[in-house]
């Protein structure tokens, strides 16, 4: 079969795991195992993609033209490969999950979720394979769209102004800044095709491409970049799969994924380091990721506390896009991936604790660790990769990063990353510590354990966590043609 | 040969059918007549579009006399496209009358209410058809006249206050335009709108023709409801018939806006209007009022029509804008929104209109909880509201599109910021009823209704389905927009 058949399948398995959860959903059972097998059909189809890139193919299809010059298309290079793949397995991990988390916590309008879920990450996947820049922005719109229901998914006064915060700043941002970048870069450069090199070069002044690359910096808001990331806190009010899987790994990342392919794709590397009017961007980066943590240190609802930790990582990625150069890029990359695994176990486990234990403030989970040990234990796990230290994967994406800061000659920004680790180390590893070692036990009586479907899932990403560490090689086979 | 009679057919053939359906005494014979009516003239309009675009411009004299003494239809790109969005909206929204109407209409006054429609539909395609300046005045009362009785045929009794208001104020407009024809008269001596576009360069600097054009663009702003002269409008859409409201949002004032445009690029042509007139200042600074104003004062709305009508006059506010750059490409984009803008106030008010069929309201405090137990027409309401925000892959998006290109072209930062602030606070107004429908419960006692009938369904989603349709293929609204504003501009 034809590899535009796998892409098309992969687009569209989600679309049609979401129509079909809608028809089975008075049985929870078939429509969970759709929900599986969509995620499964999704993901085998970018497996059998992934040769076909590895050889240095790039498959394509097109699938309207609604403005002349303006088609809806989806192309396959390895970026969006590597963002499509591990969207589409952390799906499968996620639905796992779900399962325990949404029976075990009795949650209402469970079709609604996992339909507009199967929506999301296929809109995700149109984001990664979008041959262009107006594709990218209508899967992208798709994407905060029909996120909107699951982040109001509870109904009461708090989920639906927490969802109002969500959709007001990523509409106004993409409204306002992201599809006037894509229609100014359509009038400068005559398409908005993503091209190796660039569509830019040569056709915009230094200024322009400073502000240009300025619009979509902010404009995509879901890169969560100061000061447009008070969303990311407000979507905390979902429940917990939707944080772990869409706002650790789909939606942000599909945030983070647009600015490096625009970066790779639109400008070009060589024209990002080339005119250093985008530069003074690299210092907004570096301010989020510090400020972003030492937000983070003072949260003590834990959900809360993990999505600042995601808005600073998110900050490593722009800032790798920024440092454009073949180190900074590797990096940002990596830790698209590494990031992923890391903070949805972290996810993971904060939902567990909520099942099984009811709990969503740090200060109440003294003593935990005595009865949930495999949900603390890959917590603690989880936390030294969020943090960048071997032997977790999450090691990678901060090694090559400090060295492209170094290569970029901006060695401050090594020390930026040196004390974000050791920020992440004081605002994570509290928490496992205090779980296991606190000698106050007296709120954790007859709590057990979470549910075995939520337990495989946290097994399953901790692990990969891990392996990556040893392995990382495969990623960077993938993504190594980005920059040569 | 009956086809060279077309432009004639597409005006009489409603004329005459009117008094027969008056004498038609049940309201259901009368439906079929005015459905089936309205569907001839559909496929007149497309039949005249179809020729357009091939011949460039269709002249037709009435009765054989020649212009400049008697009435000349000219059927060019422009005007087949504003017949084919007035003909065919009328007939998907017929469609939707027969149970919504019967249910907010006495049975002794459905003839009526049929004859009024066909009446208004006349003089709306005559307004779009006529190439005579005289002869749009009388059309236009006509299709003014027929509006006021069937926006007086709501089902409240608020609905007659609406209408006498609309009438005192359709009828300043209507005034003002009859005194600009007459003072176009006196100076060119001829009523004929090629004729005055060939006579009228010669007296650029005469004070009376610039009288004329003060009085036309304010009549015509009455009409087509430009802010501050919109008043009228509001209670109209809201008190209206369900029916009613959807067409007449949909086309009256596009029809308006068609010949004001007309007007500025054809008659006066755009060297008198932009640059020995202000126009230009008038429209941008009155077009971002409207745009700000207009999706503000949505917002704060209870009644969701009357949210509908608010947004409407944001949304003429970019038809001005559009209007306003004096390009092709501005031209484009006004007369392309005109087609989209038709598609989603068309289908967003049926939408209301269904759940007013159920609900017997529209008041938002009313609407809680109807996600749960209305998910078609809700769902339908969702994907109109996205096209009015302008997303991606519905016709508001192609709009909002076309609309940027323009004014980038230009160079009009400022107005850019206007587009995209108007756009976030429709996302408000819209999200207001989908927190409202989705995540708020059924209120107490209000809890019997169920889906809309499949009768008020289907129109709804015809005109749904047509704003994802037309936001993924543009061929029929987009290139023949770009054809049509080429054509007006000249180029």
């Amino acid at each position: 079969m034809s590899s535009s058949f796998f892409l098309a399948l992969a687009v569209l398995a989600p679309f049609a795991g979401a129509a079909l959860v809608g028809f089975t959903g008075s049985r929870p059972n078939l429509r969970e195992s759709v929900s599986l097998v969509c995620g499964i059909a999704t993901l085998l189809a970018g497996l059998f993609l992934l040769p076909t890139i590895l050889a240095g193919h790039r498959p394509s299809l097109l699938l309207a033209t609604p403005l002349p010059g303006v088609p809806i298309a989806f192309q396959v290079e390895p970026l969006g490969m590597l963002f499509a793949l591990i969207a589409s397995a952390l799906w499968i991990v996620t639905t796992i999950y779900s399962i325990g988390y949404m029976r075990g916590h009795g949650e209402p309008h469970q079709t609604r979720f996992f339909a507009f879920f199967a929506i999301a990450i296929g809109s995700a996947i149109g984001v990664a394979f979008a041959q262009n820049l107006f594709t990218l922005f209508v899967f992208y719109e798709l994407l905060t769209v029909s996120t909107y229901p699951l982040v109001a998914h509870a109904g009461t006064t708090e989920a639906k102004r927490g969802a109002r915060v969500y959709l007001g700043i990523l509409m106004s941002t993409s409204m306002g800044f992201f599809l006037l970048a894509v229609i100014w870069t359509w009038n400068l450069a005559g398409t908005t095709d993503f091209r190796e090199g660039g569509i830019l070069a040569g056709v915009a002044s230094p200024m322009v491409i400073g502000i240009l690359f300025a619009l979509f910096a902010f404009g995509i808001g879901k890169a969560a970049l100061m000061p447009f990331h008070r969303w990311l806190p407000a979507a905390m009010v979902a429940p917990t799969p939707v944080s772990a899987l869409l706002h650790a790994v789909a939606v942000v990342k599909a945030g983070v994924f647009a600015i490096l392919k625009v970066t790779i794709y639109v400008f070009g590397i060589d024209l990002v380091h080339g005119t250093r009017s985008t530069d003074w961007l690299l210092w907004v980066a570096a301010g989020t990721i510090i400020i972003a943590s030492l937000v983070a240190l003072h949260q003590d609802n834990l959900k809360r506390r993990l999505a600042y930790s995601t808005i600073s990582q998110l900050s490593y990625i722009v800032m790798g896009a920024l440092l454009a150069n073949a180190s900074g890029i590797i990096g940002a990359t990596l830790h698209i991936a590494m990031h992923a695994f890391g903070k949805i176990t972290l996810f993971f486990c904060a939902g567990a604790i909520l099942v099984a234990a009811h709990k969503t403030e740090i200060s109440e989970m003294n003593g935990l660790g005595r009865q949930m040990p495999i949900t603390m234990g890959a917590f603690l796990l989880a936390s030294i990769s969020i943090a960048g230290l071997p032997p977790m994967g999450g090691f990678w994406g901060k090694w090559y990063l400090a060295f492209g800061a170094l290569d970029a000659g901006y060695g401050v920004l090594v020390g930026v990353l040196m004390l974000s680790t050791l920020l992440n180390i004081a605002y994570l590893l509290p928490i496992p510590i205090r779980a296991f070692f606190s000698v106050d036990r007296s709120t954790t009586a007859g709590i057990t354990e979470a549910p075995v479907a939520c337990l495989i899932a946290i097994g399953v990403t901790t692990t990969v966590c891990l392996v990556l560490f040893f392995y990382p090689a495969p990623i960077l086979q993938l993504v190594g043609p980005l920059v040569r | 040969m009956i086809l060279n009679q077309l432009p004639a057919l597409q005006v009489t053939l409603p004329l005459i059918a009117a008094p027969l359906c008056l004498l038609l005494r049940s309201g259901r014979a009368a439906w079929l007549l005015c459905v089936t009516v309205s569907t001839i003239a559909l496929g007149i309009a497309l039949l005249l579009l179809d020729e357009a675009l091939e011949k460039g411009l269709i002249v037709y004299d009435f009765g054989g006399w020649a212009a400049p003494w008697g009435i000349e239809y000219r059927v060019d790109v422009v005007n087949a496209f504003v017949l084919m969005i007035v003909s065919g909206i009328s007939t998907s929204v017929l469609l939707f009358a027969r149970i919504s109407a019967a249910s907010e209409i006495d049975d002794d006054r459905q003839s009526l209410f049929y004859t009024a429609w066909l009446l208004c539909l006349t003089g709306l395609l005559g307004m779009a058809i006529t190439g005579d300046a005289f002869n749009l005045f009388v059309f236009l009362e006509i299709s003014s006249l027929s509006s006021y009785v069937l926006i007086a045929m709501g089902p409240d009794r608020r609905a007659l206050t609406a209408s006498y208001q609309y009438l005192i104020m359709g009828t300043i407009g209507a005034t003002f335009i009859l005194i600009a024809v007459g003072l176009l008269y006196l100076v060119t001596g001829t009523l004929n709108m090629a004729d005055l576009a060939g006579r009228i360069p010669d007296l650029a600097d005469n004070r009376t023709l610039r009288a004329a054009f003060a009085f036309l663009t304010v009549g015509m702003g009455l009409k087509l409801a430009l802010f501050p002269l919109h008043l009228w409008l509001p209670n109209a859409y809201t008190y209206a018939p369900s029916a009613v409201t959807a067409f007449l949002a949909a086309t009256a004032t596009k029809v308006a806006v068609y010949a004001l445009a007309r007007f500025m690029f054809s008659v006066f042509g755009t060297a008198f209007a932009f640059d020995s007139m202000p126009l230009q200042l008038i429209l941008v600074v009155l077009g971002t009022a409207a745009v700000l104003s207009g999706s503000t004062i949505a917002i704060f709305q209870h009644n969701v029509k009357r949210m509908l009508a608010y947004s409407s006059v944001a949304q003429i506010g970019y038809l001005m804008l559009g209007l306003s750059l004096a390009t092709a490409a501005g031209l484009t984009a006004t007369l392309v929104h005109l087609f989209n803008h038709a598609l989603m106030k068309g289908g967003l008010f049926l939408a209301v209109g269904c759940m007013a069929y159920r609900l017997g309201t529209t008041r938002l405090a009313d609407l809680a909880g109807i996600g749960f137990r209305m998910p078609w027409t809700t769902a339908a309401f969702v994907i109109g509201g996205l096209s009015l925000i302008g997303l991606p892959l519905t016709a508001g998006f192609i709009s909002k599109w076309v609309l940027v290109q323009a004014v980038l072209e230009n160079g009009w930062w400022p107005l850019v910021v206007v587009i995209v602030v108007g756009a976030l606070l429709a996302v408000i107004y819209i999200w207001r009823i989908v927190e409202t429908a989705y995540f708020r419960t059924v209120s107490e006692g209000r809890d019997d209704f169920v889906e809309a009938p499949l009768a008020l369904l289907l129109p709804t989603w015809l005109l749904i389905g047509a704003n994802i349709y037309f936001g993924i293929h543009t061929d029929l609204s987009l290139n023949v927009a770009r054809l049509a504003a080429d054509f007006l501009t000249g180029g």
